[in-house]
């Protein structure tokens, strides 16, 4: 079913606020092959935990099955690194959709901001929905 | 850093076990990214690695060569997948120049192959020169 586009313009809740422990980059970093040092900087591919958490919320609140999503593409804009001691939230809105070949294409922007509310970084995402032309 | 500058390509090596690991550090559970049936039965070769594990490879790549400089961009298109086979890896090779600096930030140029194939389109970092 194609995804509806009253979709566009809307922003979902914001998620669980979550806080980067060293425990978290040093997995992060390993799985990429990486070394962790504490005291050291974040990958700066980590915000990705807290949008893709936005994303699946996302994904979950609307029957989209994770399993058919492809990403198509992601841009981080940093206003300052993530640190250890961060606790981030992600509020994700959706931005544009538009269909192609049987596939949604939805783009997403997701803030991602600290305890004090202040914006650490935007991610913008861009999400294939390959279940367009499913019947069912 | 100076335009022109070019960096040595790193090679990365990506296993299913990595996938794994990634799945589970950063949250991602699609099963595209672990299971061969998943993944074929949406049309894809294989399983394919996360698009944002390839551009953490690159996010690793630019920490390299910069030394660790503050990163205010970076991000990518995922055009091509990266197909990680059941046994061995993949080899992604992450090449990359300095294209411009300007008002203390320095924009990188990179080129992103898998087999010799561009993976990421319009792959971009920006850096604190």
């Amino acid at each position: 079913m194609p995804v509806d586009q009253s979709l566009v313009g809307r922003e979902f809740p914001p998620t669980a606020p979550l806080e980067v422990t060293e425990e978290r980059v040093a997995a992060f970093a390993a799985s990429l092959g990486a070394r962790y040092d504490a005291g050291g900087a974040v990958p700066p591919t980590y915000p990705i935990v807290l949008a893709f958490d936005a994303m699946q919320a996302f994904l979950a609140a609307e029957d989209i099955d994770l399993f058919r999503i492809v990403h198509g593409e992601q841009r981080f804009a940093y206003e300052r690194p993530v640190r250890v001691g961060d606790v981030l939230t992600a509020t994700l809105g959706v931005v544009s959709l538009r269909q192609i070949g049987g596939a949604d294409i939805i783009g997403t922007s997701s803030a991602i901001t600290d305890g004090d509310g202040a914006l650490v970084c935007t991610g913008r995402a861009t999400l294939v929905h390959s279940g367009g032309q499913e019947t069912s | 850093m100076n335009p022109g500058d070019t960096f040595e390509p790193r090679t990365f090596a990506i296993t299913r076990a990595d996938l794994v690991a990634y799945a589970e550090a950063a949250g991602d559970p699609n099963p595209i990214h672990q299971d061969e049936e998943v993944a074929r039965s949406v049309g894809l070769p294989g399983v394919i690695a996360h698009g944002m594990y390839t551009l953490g490879l690159v996010g690793r790549a630019v920490e390299e060569w910069t030394g660790g400089a503050e990163v205010v961009e970076l991000g990518c298109k995922f055009t091509q997948p990266v197909v990680v086979p059941a046994d061995g890896a993949a080899e992604v090779v992450v090449a990359g120049s300095v294209k411009g600096v300007a008002d203390g930030l320095a924009t990188l140029s990179l080129e992103v192959t898998c087999d010799g194939t561009k993976v990421l389109g319009m792959p971009k970092a920006v850096v604190r020169a």
